[in-house]
């Protein structure tokens, strides 16, 4: 089941490394709130648990104390968990039916990762999904480190009041304002989508959900969560981390460029790899309306499809990149933005931090 | 005449106020059903030999002929239906086999026509191909599981052999000998002007058509006529022949009276000679045999061509479909129980075999939810009609079709089944050199290329309706399509929803 | 210019080309009207038996023997096209001695007609073109040494 939505999204880096609160990214959401409909509001922010940045962060739902104990139990068999706390919220009247929501500092044992001859995040990934896909009641939606999601079913602006993000500190924050047109309500559904440090918000619906779907749920990812948007992101996980491509090359499979504009590249290196991923990676072409912003551990990165069915701006100031459906979120966010500019389709815009700026 | 006496099939209706007894009827049917008649000026007919291919009813200048169904009936009876009971006077006259050509004409369910095609509408905007770029380009074989980077950090471009497309469409396995030189040179002419490819068959490759190479599929079969290094390293690729939808499970007899000239020179056979394919390869009892094959093949052609192994739909094709992934193949062809034939025995041709619908279905997931879809591509046939059975099929998984019918049709056809006779009134089932000229592939190639630019066109607008601009996109994309009047377990095979939901 | 040509190799002898000559030629609408039960006069003949069959109609020659030998000056050549008055006919029969064709011929009325490209009739172009099955009969420019 797809649920087809349109939405709003927006983000913001600080090139330095430089710490920022997510009140300017609640802000931000405000001048778009006819982009969402109250169904799904959510942020991603990284950087911001200093204090246990060697651990995962595991963000999660769950429907009663049991299934919380239960998942905790099943965690501790194969992890070391260092902190498991409520993720602290504020009570108020916009939003409701919250489940129980915790979050857990954890790193796996190294017996376990030995025992299985798989590396660290691969096991991680793998846990998240297995406890996705089998454990009735309780749900990953966040699992990297230094770096966190939340979200909830409401207007964006809402959600951040709700997770005190205000009271929050992060190099880079992502945002999404959802406008679901059938929807279970569920918390769940609402985005960033997220595995391991990778998050994604997306404006858009895309329309080879089921042949991207099919595919890469041959690599063990399982899509579970009722949206287009979760695919994109085991996508750009599945050629990052467990391919090896750079950015700007999964930007190139996603949204690849057409046949007739690879066939007039003049650099013969680009022109072959684009060939070449074009047809090792068929059935991850993209198509149909969207823009999204990837976030990961020490950047982001925008991208419109091929033919910019979404609208998406960037802009800057000083150390800072603003991106965001509208130009009048980035103005909200920095009214003296600069170099305000709409990249062209599948053009992939990549912000990461300085060396070592954090 | 007396008791093995069948009343004709057909009824020859001639409008005498219109016949200007020019005769072009009598001229051109092969099977002399029409003469003059001296005594009273007028044409006559002996519609006994009619096989309504309808070449006179096409050349009648004034539109005097049609050809209608008998009407001369047996008692209706819902169990022993008409042809069952003249197929048993047949059997009793004769003592043989009863054969015929052509796909299988029995009222079986077609599932293309119970599946329906998703369109755009407000939350994803439809795309016009007119505007937009539209992109139907496929790449059959296999693709690397893994990117790897030399030392200078560049990624390695290096890929197993692959068959370019233009569109999602082959011409499938015809030899050369069940139809005509003429039928081959505008397969192979249109082939190339399309940006496709056709395929030999197990007729070999007239020396000819080897300039054709680039778009040409060459096939082994289990009699091998033809095969030698040159035709194998002739083509785009190489296909190993199974079996053939029409008749799983069972090899091809071209009679003698067929193996003349060109055609047996070709096949590498004597004039006059029965080719006759086995059953199975004799090379190939099981799935490792399969192997040594294709690596052979691949030995013989320096690991340039990829290899396609052609295999009937039947019951338990999803686990042959692995074992073939496995076995080092570049793609899967898999022609399902309505594909045609130039003769197959009746009985095998409407009772064996099952849907390619469904088989492509379980083949797709099967190699998916063992991982090894991205070994090989799969091509599948067996009646596609049309730019909306190419759609459907590449969204259950496809990577292309293979189209037989369609462009037999296109070249003149008019599916009278009976190609066993070799008297093909339209030039293509025949050798008859008075027939086989009946076909210029000039006009045969061109009707071809309409043929394939109108469904190119089709697909774009379908395509552009779902929202998708590049064919990739749509291959097993199961969303896009729902079922009507299936049940449950059609739908579980199929993997799709029924409409509505 | 354009001319009649003939591909003998895909030639069918349907002699579909010799009725829609003579229905072209009649005038009539209809040719059911125009040539049931009526002997032909077509300005094409399909030649040979069997195997080898070709349409022959008039080459349109560029140095015309059937104009010079004809007596009473009835054809003529103009814009590349031989044509024949049929007023001036007077029905000797030379042309039809002197042409190595054999494209010209008598019509019902006895007078002499030939293939005048269906220039004058109804068809605008020739209607053996037109109408022949297999593209065996086509109106082409080629040059000379073809």
């Amino acid at each position: 089941m797809r649920i087809p939505s349109g939405c709003a999204i927006a983000a913001v880096i600080s090139r330095t490394g430089r710490r920022m609160t997510g009140g300017a990214i609640m802000e931000a959401m405000k001048p778009m709130h006819d982009r969402s409909n109250g169904l799904g509001g959510g942020f991603a922010g990284y950087g911001i648990y200093p204090d246990y940045k060697d651990f995962y962060a595991f963000h999660m739902f769950f429907d009663c104390r049991d299934t919380r104990k239960k998942c905790e139990a099943f965690l501790k068999e194969s992890f070391e968990v260092v902190k498991g706390e409520l993720i602290p919220t504020r009570k108020m009247p916009e939003i409701t039916d919250e489940p129980i929501i915790w979050r857990y500092f954890v790193t796996p044992l190294r017996s376990v990762l030995a025992d299985l001859q798989l590396d660290e995040k691969e096991f991680v990934a793998r846990t998240v999904m297995k406890i996705n896909v089998e454990m009735n009641g309780a749900y990953v939606f966040s699992s990297g480190k230094n770096m966190g999601t939340f979200k909830a079913v409401g207007f964006p602006e809402d959600v951040g009041v709700f997770y005190r993000l205000d009271e929050y500190e992060g190099y880079s924050w992502t945002a999404h304002g959802r406008y679901p047109t059938n929807t279970p309500g569920w918390w769940g559904g609402a985005h960033p989508f997220t595995l391991l440090d990778y998050s994604v918000v997306h404006n858009g619906e895309i329309s080879s959900y089921d042949a991207n779907r099919r595919y890469i749920e041959m690599f063990g990812y399982k899509c579970t969560l009722q949206t287009d948007t979760e695919v994109i992101t085991y996508i750009l996980d599945y050629l990052i981390r467990r391919q090896g491509l750079t950015l700007t090359e999964a930007a190139s499979v996603i949204a690849a460029p057409f046949w007739s504009t690879i066939e007039n590249t003049t650099n013969s290196y680009e022109k072959e790899k684009l060939r070449y991923l074009r047809t090792v990676f068929p059935s991850l072409l993209i198509t149909g309306p969207f823009s999204i912003v990837l976030g990961f551990d020490g950047g982001l990165m925008a991208l419109n499809d091929r033919l910019k069915l979404r609208s998406m701006v960037v802009g800057e100031k000083d150390d800072r990149v603003f991106i965001a459906s509208e130009e009048a979120a980035i103005r909200v966010m920095e009214p003296d933005a600069e170099k305000i500019w709409a990249p062209s389709g599948g053009e992939p815009v990549i912000v990461t931090l300085k060396e070592g700026a954090f | 005449m007396g008791v093995e006496f069948i009343y004709p099939e057909f009824e020859v209706v001639r409008n005498y106020d219109r016949c200007i007894a020019c005769r072009v009827c009598e001229r051109q049917c092969a099977n002399e059903v029409h003469f003059y008649s001296e005594e009273r000026g007028v044409m006559i007919s002996d519609e006994a030999k009619c096989v309504d291919c309808q070449r006179c009813v096409s050349l009648c200048p004034t539109r005097a002929l049609k050809i209608v169904k008998s009407d001369s009936t047996l008692r209706e009876n819902a169990n022993w239906q008409n042809d069952t009971i003249k197929e048993i006077y047949k059997q009793a006259n004769s003592g043989g086999v009863l054969l015929s050509s052509m796909g299988n004409p029995k009222p079986l369910p077609v599932y293309w026509d119970k599946i329906l095609i998703n369109a755009s509408q407000v939350t994803n905007p439809p795309i016009d191909p007119l505007r937009e770029p539209m992109e139907t380009q496929v790449f059959l074989g296999k693709k690397p599981s893994r990117i790897e980077r030399g030392k200078d950090g560049k990624i390695k471009c290096e890929l197993p052999p692959q068959i370019a497309l233009s569109l999602p469409v082959m011409f499938s396995a015809m030899s050369y000998g069940s139809i005509s030189y003429n039928a081959h040179a505008s397969l192979a002419r249109a082939a190339t002007e399309l940006g496709i490819l056709y395929n030999t068959g197990e007729g070999g490759l007239h020396e000819d058509f080897y300039k054709y190479g680039k778009n040409t599929v060459v096939q082994v079969a289990s009699g091998r006529f033809g095969v030698h290094e040159d035709y194998l390293n002739a083509g785009a690729a190489i296909e190993i022949k199974m079996g053939q939808g029409a008749k799983p499970g069972i090899g091809g007899h071209l009679p003698g009276a067929k193996i003349v000239g060109d055609v047996s020179r070709t096949r590498m056979i004597p004039e006059r000679s029965d080719a006759i394919s086995p059953a199975p390869h004799h090379d190939i009892y099981s799935i490792e045999d399969l192997r040594q094959l294709v690596f052979s093949l691949k030995e013989a052609t320096q690991y340039k061509k990829p290899v396609i192994v052609k295999v009937a739909a039947v019951h338990n094709i999803a686990a042959i479909a692995s074992g073939i992934a496995r076995s080092g193949a570049d793609v899967i062809a898999i022609d399902g129980f309505r594909g045609g034939t130039g003769a197959a025995p009746t009985r095998i041709r409407d009772n064996v075999g099952i849907p390619v619908e469904l088989a492509l279905a379980a083949v797709d997931k099967r190699l998916r939810d063992e991982g090894i879809r991205g070994n090989v591509s799969l091509v599948v046939g067996g009646s596609i009609r049309s730019a909306a059975d190419v759609i459907k099929a590449v969204a259950l998984g496809a990577d292309a079709c293979y189209v037989a019918t369609a462009a037999l049709l296109a070249l003149g056809c008019h599916l009278c089944r009976t190609c066993q006779s070799g008297k093909c009134n339209w030039g293509i089932a025949t050798q008859r050199p008075d027939l086989v000229k009946r076909l210029n592939p000039d006009i045969g190639s061109a009707r071809l290329v309409n043929l394939m630019t109108a469904w190119r066109h089709e697909i774009m607008e379908i395509m552009g309706g779902m929202g998708i601009n590049s064919i990739e996109a749509l291959r097993g994309n199961r969303l896009m399509l729902r079922g009507v009047g299936l049940n449950e377990k059609e739908l579980e095979i199929l993997g799709i929803s029924h409409a509505g939901e | 210019m354009k001319r009649v040509y003939v591909n003998e190799e895909w030639c069918l002898g349907c002699h579909l080309c010799e009725y829609n000559c003579a229905y072209a030629n009649s005038g009539l609408k209809d040719m059911v009207v125009a040539l049931k039960d009526k002997k032909i006069f077509p300005r094409i003949r399909v030649e040979g038996e069997d195997r080898i069959t070709f349409a022959v109609s008039c080459r349109h020659c560029t140095d015309p023997i059937c104009v010079k030998s004809c007596i009473a000056g009835a054809i003529s050549k103009r814009d590349g096209v031989v044509r024949i008055d049929r007023n001036k006919c007077v029905g000797c029969l030379t042309c039809v001695l002197v042409c190595p064709y054999g494209a010209l011929a008598p019509g019902e009325d006895g007078i002499m007609q030939k293939c005048e490209l269906c220039l004058d009739n109804a068809c605008g172009a020739p209607a053996c073109v037109t109408g022949c099955p297999n593209r065996a009969i086509v109106y082409e420019e080629r040059s000379e040494t073809q």
